[in-house]
């Protein structure tokens, strides 16, 4: 075949760029040792967000055993399981499925 | 999550306002008796020694959660990338507490410091003691459950303090 016409080029489903742009989640998981007021200021602290919306994710957490604190590219993720990290909170990341 | 054992440290619910207070901009005075304060100068060097010591490492696991929960080689990545910076960071707070432990006043820096390594200290000592949502450590005869308890008792504090900056 020497030329294809252009709707039959790459089929965006199946391509790699996809995958990568697809966003990846940061999880908090529920632990035994972690306070529910450090969670709380934790997630105010480095996201920004509302002392309510901070404490609901928190009961998330608590309640249903984790909760989505943020989300992004994968660079940002990173990041931001790092700075969990640096607080002592167990945080994971997974990309959208 | 852990509870703050509220109820069961008469001594600090009753005084709580007096230890932990902001005296002016980004700057907090520290009230504590000579017992705790040998304490904070203490654990956090036998934590900054632990991480030094290969026997340790199962013990530290709360400290460095992995990254890539199923996914190993983004985990060997993650570490190899961040790993050495996570744990320098961590000794420097460890540091910045025992440095600090006799002090009167601190800064908003110094008191976020001690907030995370008297939480990393909690972490190391919670393991130990194996702690479990349903079972808090209350033996109040066992002096390290006494100690895991009096550190969540000055961490809730510390909290207290910063959050009040924090929700304005």
């Amino acid at each position: 075949m020497t030329s294809t016409a252009p709707v039959e080029v790459k089929r965006p489903e199946s391509s790699e760029v996809t995958d990568l742009a697809r966003p990846w989640k940061v999880i908090v998981w529920n632990d035994p040792i972690n306070l529910m007021t450090y969670v709380t200021f934790v997630l105010q602290k480095l996201f920004g967000y509302s002392k309510q919306k901070a404490h609901k994710l928190m009961m998330d957490v608590h309640t249903k055993g984790k909760a989505v604190v943020s989300s992004g590219p994968r660079e940002k993720a990173e990041l931001d399981v790092f700075r969990l990290h640096e607080h002592g909170l167990w945080a994971t990341m997974e990309q959208d499925s | 999550m852990g509870d703050d054992g509220a109820g069961q440290l008469s001594d600090y619910d009753e005084s709580s306002q007096d230890i932990f207070w902001r005296c002016g901009p980004g700057r907090y005075a520290v009230e504590l008796g000579p017992e705790e304060r040998a304490l904070l100068k203490e654990l956090p060097l036998q934590l900054k020694q632990a991480f030094s010591e290969e026997s340790e490492r199962a013990n530290l696991r709360r400290l460095f959660p992995p990254a890539y929960a199923t996914d190993p080689q983004a985990e060997a990545g993650y570490r190899a990338l961040v790993g050495q910076e996570l744990e320098g960071n961590k000794a420097a707070e460890l540091e910045t507490l025992s440095q600090t432990a006799e002090a009167t006043e601190l800064s908003a820096e110094e008191l976020d410091a001690w907030m995370r390594a008297i939480n990393d200290i909690r972490l190391w000592l919670g393991t130990l003691l194996d702690v479990t949502e349903e079972e808090m450590p209350d033996d109040p005869q066992d002096p390290p459950h006494i100690l895991y308890h009096v550190l969540t008792a000055l961490q809730s504090l510390v909290i207290d303090a910063l959050a009040e900056d924090l929700d304005g």
